[in-house]
């Protein structure tokens, strides 16, 4: 199984730096969802037997990371009549050699971290660490409030794959709680997107500086 | 020995059907009819019954260039093993020489194009060679890590895997692997994310740029080397993706062409479904190219001890 788990996190790793180097909002979007769906898998991949709590828990990931966050984005970029374009503040390629900088510093800094002794065949800890720095990255090089919300949406795959580790331990009800403040924080941050799109008729960050009256 | 004539044939016969292959998908996806499957072949023996014009400035380079080319891709050809059977030539090594007889076509398709005297040629050139600097050692890593997990360094016994075959221990580094190679292969082979075979648009031009000097067999030459030149990549990368193989050996040819035919039905679908890049922006891809063959190799290294 921890065969089968590597591929899939390699899979997400990809998908990290797939992120960072397109230059299509829509493009960005359906990727971190597809990424989405993919860690909804992974609990499959780590239960030897499925429970009733686990199965709850998978197709809620599944159904509100793979479409209902997506869609409420691209409802939200619809609605505000953008460029579909990312504006980056450094190049897509600087973006992706620091994206591959910072997952090679996972896959190094992961080996040296004590960590219990069935994980250590595993990629759970350096995939979650590069995809937390990939979502770092994707917020803060980021004019566009909505690529931000990419970022955040990235940063929390990443603390999800973390949470994989105690996924034994974990109650659902914690789960449960996460996804329902994602879905929530999501929500209320594209309605704050079309706010700034209607009060400054762009949704760049940076014009959130001057004060307005 | 059989195998060894089949291998052969295939290696003469098919390239033309897969540019033929990829011709008929980007049509339907355009809604056309499109030119038949076989067109290429039909162009590229016009081609050969044609005369040529040799221009006055150039020196034996220019009819060296496509005749060198055929011979290495060529030579190139033999070195791989097609489907479950073994390549006709094979040493411990031969990867390296594999590398460097695309290199070798490539120097003398370039020194062909200067040859001419033409600065627009000479600008083909310089892309093309540019390119190549990232697109080789992405391709080295990639058969670094084919070399550390066969422990061979044979292309045959490489390409088949270890002996109990690719177990799902390996797919982390595979799937990076032939994601880095399937780039590698659409830049080699000037498809679309990189150069688009049909323009003739002088900004954008890599390949097509390099041989708008040759005619007649010359060029036919030149195609039906950019066709085999895909051929042998494409039958790299399927050896990793769809690393199956039947007990019955003679299953194992038509299950090869299919496998070649789809993947050249999928690189139709991507030529049709992506814009062509911008010049800067080709580096980076390809730079990401070498990126996943690297991140293949580190984690191999790292995690499959």
């Amino acid at each position: 199984m921890t065969d089968l788990l590597n591929a899939v996190l390699v899979i997400i790793l990809v998908m990290n730096l797939f992120a960072l180097g397109t230059s299509r909002i829509n493009a960005v979007i359906r990727t971190v969802a597809i990424q989405g769906i993919l860690l909804g898998i992974i609990p499959l991949l780590i239960h030897k037997h499925l429970t009733i709590p686990v199965a709850i828990m998978i197709i809620v990931a599944v159904v509100i990371k793979g479409t209902v966050i997506p869609t409420i984005m691209i409802r939200a970029l619809r609605d505000a009549q953008i460029k579909r374009e990312v504006e980056p503040l450094i190049g897509f390629l600087p973006s992706i050699i620091l994206g591959a900088m910072a997952t090679a510093f996972a896959l190094l800094i992961a080996g040296q971290l004590p960590l219990a002794s069935q994980h250590y065949g595993t990629l759970l800890v350096p995939t979650s660490i590069a995809t937390v720095f990939v979502g770092f990255i994707l917020l803060v090089t980021r004019y566009k409030a909505i690529s931000q919300v990419i970022g955040y949406l990235v940063l929390e795959n990443g603390i999800f794959i973390f949470s994989m580790l105690l996924v034994e331990a974990m109650p659902l009800i914690v789960e449960m709680g996460v996804m329902l403040d994602l879905f929530v924080g999501i929500f209320v941050t594209c309605i704050i997107i079309n706010h700034i799109n209607q009060a400054f008729s762009s949704m760049d960050t940076r014009h959130l500086v001057s004060l307005k009256e | 020995m059989t195998d060894k004539i089949i291998h052969i044939l295939l290696l003469i016969v098919m390239p033309p059907l897969l540019l033929g292959v990829i011709n008929k998908t980007k049509a339907w996806f355009a809604g056309r009819n499109g030119p038949p499957v076989l067109q290429s072949y039909y162009d590229i023996i016009k081609l050969l019954r044609k005369g040529m014009v040799i221009s006055t400035t150039t020196t034996w380079i220019f009819i060296a260039g496509p005749v060198v080319t055929l011979a290495a891709v060529l030579l190139a050809g033999m070195l791989i093993p097609i489907g479950s059977f073994n390549s006709p030539i094979a040493f411990a090594g031969d990867l390296i020489l594999f590398a460097y007889l695309f290199g070798l076509a490539r120097f003398f398709t370039t020194a062909a194009a200067m040859d001419t005297g033409s600065p627009f040629e000479g600008m083909g050139s310089a892309r093309e060679v540019t390119f190549a600097c990232l697109s080789e050692p992405a391709m080295f890593f990639a058969f670094l890590v084919l070399a550390k997990l066969s422990g061979s360094l044979t292309l045959t016994h490489m390409l088949h895997g270890p002996a109990e075959g690719f177990s799902s221990a390996m797919a982390a580094p595979l799937i990076l692997v032939s994601i880095g190679l399937f780039v590698v292969l659409l830049a080699e082979t000037c498809r679309i994310p990189v150069d688009d075979p049909n323009t003739h648009l002088e900004l954008t031009m890599i390949h097509e740029v390099m041989v708008l000097d040759h005619s007649g067999p010359l060029l036919g030459i030149i195609l039906y080397s950019a066709a085999m030149k895909m051929f042998i990549l494409g039958t790299v990368l399927l050896h990793i993706i769809l690393p199956f193989q039947t007990r019955t050996m003679w299953i194992n040819w038509p299950m090869f062409i299919i496998e070649l035919l789809g993947l050249a039905i999928v690189i139709g679908i991507v030529e049709s479904i992506m814009a062509r890049l911008r010049m800067r922006h080709i580096p980076g891809l390809l730079i990401a190219a070498l990126l996943f063959c690297g991140f293949g190799f580190i984690l191999l290294v790292r995690y499959n001890q």
